[in-house]
């Protein structure tokens, strides 16, 4: 059972002094050059004022999009490894939304279902969340048909709902009563706040389309909705839950590096093989992989969705690729 | 008439495979629509919201699969589809496309040029005001835009997917033998990215601005190509999407050329 | 709870390379660090990552027998960047390996049956390794019948070992040359695979049949093994998706929800039936 707090708007000022001066890095959505991303920050004052999400996900601080695995140095007959230490800054990741601090179950999911992913724990082990519930949405956000929502504490160490004056805090893990400590006058006592956030719609039947999926497979409706996709890798790189990565190297006569980077099952590249033969040759292949992958693959695997419904990947899309719209047409006889 | 009833038309009469136009999107956004139902042709839209450049699917294997296609064209969607038939990836009788409001028929590459000079082509007022700014930087300070602008960049490759004009099969980001540019969303992978892809669309780009529409961070990155196209431009007086027939600047010579060194 | 580096290679020293064919190498790999070699196993069917410094990872199956020990082998085709530069190694040069990866074949479950393997081309690095595994075991199985083509005498791959399966009495092999692909002297069959399966006939009771090699080959194959009498079930294949990690998180080498770097790459046709194809 959480723990429910008053934060003041002003006491913000004291909680960010006490977690950098506790030594942490604070993340957080921030304007610059009029564009809502994450960045590092120090003061209340430099968060993003009126946001709906940052436009890359919060995946970056467990999963950056270019990370060394291994350096190695080479010489006659001879190859010297360096195993890669994560850099691991003990972070907290502010003002995040609901969706993507649940985003990153999906992530683990995958790291470290069977074998533990390193780089990916030791960041999370560093990592905390203070997530703030929405109180405004758009068309693309879909998290209620996800089994998520706008409230959600899912994935949050401390969540907060604006309310009149500041915050209801809710300190919900060890992590959140460990930042909550750092700063206990900051945390009023909760004079019995209403935690009101904005309504978002159920847009279809998610567990009806992971069945439907089953036999949906040769369906010609994924050549008819791919048509237009152009098969970058926006939708998967601004994703909180797209873990699909590459290796690739990067060396000189001396020796190099072992990196692993973003990928995209939308690229052609992605399966090919040298001899050209490509097991997803078509784009429809492609957008197919998406969708199986997060609403079928994901629950016969890993018993949950891979997608947060957070509509990041409909906003950054150049040709309006809809995913709430896609799903609910599938989703249908 | 307008593009709906021109495209039934179109579709009914056999005289086109598809119609590649724009229907309504999400939150007010015109997307790509592919029609090849005449009854679904209602579902299109031609407006000033338009703002792709559809020509960047003529040169897909599915579309070229079908035969020949209509496209809703606006002023740079026909220049691209010249500087595609220009570089012989676009057949003249394998586009149609449909200019104006949607119903003037342009199927010819003469009846597109003679269509062109009709269009002044204008910089939009956020390309105007970021150009102002760069021109009003030194060297050391367009350098430190542009290495914040790409410090973004995620390599997600919607830039160079979105452009008509990047149709090659096996681009040189995909080649690993040898490894040209760097696969890493780094400085350095980066700033190699753009910087050969600039170079590969100096006297190609159309300027349409769709890479930069594309970009899901936000990076003006059109304005990179944009340049590039301008300095060939102003050392060979002419423009990618004029013409046809156009040779390609850079590896054409020409007698009157102001280098000496090739004679 | 502190996790090791999952990415990172064993370093292996080449202590022999074979040219096998034109562009085709085996490579004998022994383990640098003796605690390594102590720790490590594996059984057939399994695959490994194999890294040329400098250049990446490339995958390839574990061509040797669980049953050889202190070594292992892979016998590759250069095809792209990281094959190339294997290419370019010298014996006492220093690779990476990561592995074992995936499933097996499951040989116990097939004491008291008879085998037939079927290789085409570079295919039979991965049954090369389960073969010399059930030769070793060979009181376990009944007949072994092993049918083997490749394009061209030259093509072919373990030309001594076919000569050392050719001596045995206990192994029946059948080599063939595609139509042309023959030289003056040669003695074994000329015709594509699946006719001369047709023709060799095996009886499917009690058999297993193991179906290596290229997409066409397994595709017209499989209809010869089913006109035969063989079930699905009875019939063994291995995948070869592209692959990163091996260790079922880049998500590249799926076909359906099936992990061919986890979960396979050694399927039944009875379970490939099931599954979209992906490969
Ligand atoms: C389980 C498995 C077992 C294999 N066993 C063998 C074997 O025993 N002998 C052999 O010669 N080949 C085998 N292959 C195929 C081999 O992995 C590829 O030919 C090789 O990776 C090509 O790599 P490259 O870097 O030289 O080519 P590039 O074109 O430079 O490779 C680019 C990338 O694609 C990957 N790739 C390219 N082609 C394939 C392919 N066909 N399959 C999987 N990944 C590919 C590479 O690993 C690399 O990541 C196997 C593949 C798999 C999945
Ligand atoms: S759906 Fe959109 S963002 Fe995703 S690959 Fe297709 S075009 Fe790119
Ligand atoms: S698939 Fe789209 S909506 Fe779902 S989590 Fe990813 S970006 Fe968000
Ligand atoms: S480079 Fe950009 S502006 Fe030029 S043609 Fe391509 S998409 Fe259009
Ligand atoms: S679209 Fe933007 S982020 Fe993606 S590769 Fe191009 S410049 Fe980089
Ligand atoms: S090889 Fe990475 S998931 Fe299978």
């Amino acid at each position: 059972m959480a723990d429910n707090f008053f934060l003041p708007q002003a006491s913000l000022d004291t909680l960010f002094a006490a977690l950098t001066g506790d030594g942490r890095r604070i993340l957080a959505p921030t304007d610059r050059d009029g564009r809502t991303e994450l960045n590092p920050v120090t003061s209340p004052g430099d968060v993003a004022k009126d946001y709906l999400q940052t436009i890359l996900s919060a995946k970056e601080a467990a999963f950056p999009k270019v990370e060394r695995l291994m350096s190695f140095s080479t010489g006659a007959g001879s190859v010297d490894l360096k195993d890669a230490e994560p850099s691991a800054v003990p972070t907290v990741l502010f003002g995040i939304r609901p969706c993507e601090a649940s985003g990153f179950k999906a992530l683990d999911a995958v790291f470290n279902w069977d074998t533990r992913d390193r780089f990916f724990n030791a960041r999370m082990e560093a990592l905390a969340v203070i997530g703030i519930g929405c109180t405004r949405k758009d068309d693309a956000c879909f998290c209620t048909s996800v089994g998520g929502g706008p409230g959600s504490t899912s994935g949050s160490d401390i969540l907060l709902t604006p309310v009149e004056g500041g915050f209801l805090a809710e300190v919900l893990t060890e992590k959140g009563k460990a930042m909550a400590a750092l700063a206990p006058e900051a945390f009023k006592a909760d004079p019995g706040l209403e935690k009101k956030v904005v309504e978002v719609p159920v847009a279809f039947d998610q567990p009806g389309l992971t069945k439907r999926l089953k036999d949906r497979f040769e369906d010609g409706i994924w050549v008819e909705q791919s048509l237009r996709c152009v098969g970058c890798g926006a939708c998967a790189f601004v994703c909180p839950t797209c873990v699909c990565f590459d290796i690739v190297e990067e060396a000189d006569a001396k020796g190099g590096h072992r990196l692993r980077t973003w990928d995209s099952c939308g690229g052609h590249m992605f399966t090919l093989h040298a001899s050209g033969h490509n097991p997803r040759e078509t784009q429809a292949q492609r957008w197919r992989q998406r969708v199986y992958h997060k609403f079928s693959y994901y629950p016969e695997r890993y018993d949950m969705l891979g997608c947060v419904g957070c509509g990041k990947c409909t906003r950054a899309c150049p040709v309006d690729m809809n995913l709430q719209e896609h799903l609910a047409e599938a989703a249908q006889a | 008439m307008d593009l709906r009833e021109k495209s039934r038309q179109l579709l009914e009469n056999g005289d086109v495979k598809a119609v590649i136009g724009y229907e309504r999107g999400t939150m007010g956004a015109r997307r790509p629509a592919f029609i090849r139902k005449a009854e679904r042709a209602d579902r299109l839209v031609f407006d000033e919201a338009c703002a792709q450049n559809l020509a960047t699917y003529l040169t897909r294997p599915e579309v070229r699969k079908l035969g020949r296609v209509a496209v809703a064209a606006r002023p740079d969607t026909l220049r691209a589809i010249l500087q595609l038939m220009a570089e012989r990836q676009v057949k003249e009788e394998n586009v149609l496309a449909l200019a104006g409001d949607g119903t003037v028929e342009l199927g010819t590459a003469q009846a597109i040029e003679e269509h062109l000079a009709t269009c002044a082509k204008e910089l939009p007022a956020r390309d105007r005001e970021i150009l102002d700014r760069l021109s009003r930087m030194d060297r050391a300070q367009r350098w430190a835009f542009w290495q914040a602008e790409l410090s973004r960049c995620v390599k997600c490759y919607a830039c160079r997917n979105s452009c008509p004009m990047c149709y090659c099969g096996h681009c040189t980001m995909d080649c690993n033998r040898p490894q040209w540019v760097p696969v890493a969303s780094h400085a350095l992978g980066n700033l190699e990215y753009h910087m050969v892809r600039a170079m590969h669309l100096a006297g190609r780009c159309v300027e349409c601005g769709d890479c930069g529409r594309a970009c899901p961070v936000g990076i003006p990155i059109h304005l990179l190509t944009f340049n590039c196209e301008e300095s060939v431009h102003l050392q060979f007086g002419q423009r990618a999407g004029a013409s046809s027939k156009l040779d390609y600047a850079l590896s054409t010579f020409r007698p009157d050329d102001k280098e000496s060194f090739i004679r | 709870m502190t996790d090791t580096n999952i990415y990172l290679p064993h370093l292996m020293r080449i202590a022999k390379i074979t040219q096998e064919a034109p562009a085709v190498k085996t490579f004998r790999l022994e383990f640098m660090d003796a605690a390594a070699a102590e720790a490590f196993s594996f059984e057939t069917g399994q695959f490994g990552l194999y890294s040329a410094f400098g250049e990446g990872e490339s995958t390839f199956c574990i061509a040797s027998s669980p049953t050889r020990k202190g070594y292992i082998e892979c016998t590759f085709r250069e095809a792209g960047r990281v094959t190339a530069a294997l290419a370019d190694k010298e014996e006492g040069d220093v690779v990476g390996f990561r592995g074992p990866y995936g499933n097996r074949f499951p040989i116990e479950q097939w004491k008291g049956k008879n085998l037939v393997f079927i290789a085409g081309g570079i295919a039979l690095p991965p049954l090369r390794s389960v073969i010399w595994n059930c030769l070793d075991l060979r009181d376990w199985f009944k007949d072994i019948t092993i049918v083997y083509g490749a394009r061209s005498v030259a093509d072919l791959v373990y030309k001594d070992e076919l000569k050392e399966w050719e001596a045995r009495p206990d192994v029946n092999l059948v080599v063939t040359v595609d139509p042309g692909g023959d030289v003056p002297g040669w003695t074994g069959k000329v015709g594509f695979v699946p006719p001369v399966v047709e023709a060799l006939n095996p009886s499917p009771d009690n058999t297993v049949a193991l179906v290596c090699g290229p997409p066409i080959m397994i595709k017209l194959t499989l209809p010869v093994l089913a006109k035969l009498g063989f079930s699905p079930e009875a019939i063994f294949t291995t995948l070869e998706n592209r692959m990163k990690c091996g260790l079922g998180k880049c998500g590249r080498c799926n076909t359906g929800s099936s992990y061919v770097c986890k979960d396979g790459p050694v399927y039944t046709l009875e379970q490939l039936n099931s599954l979209p194809a992906e490969y």
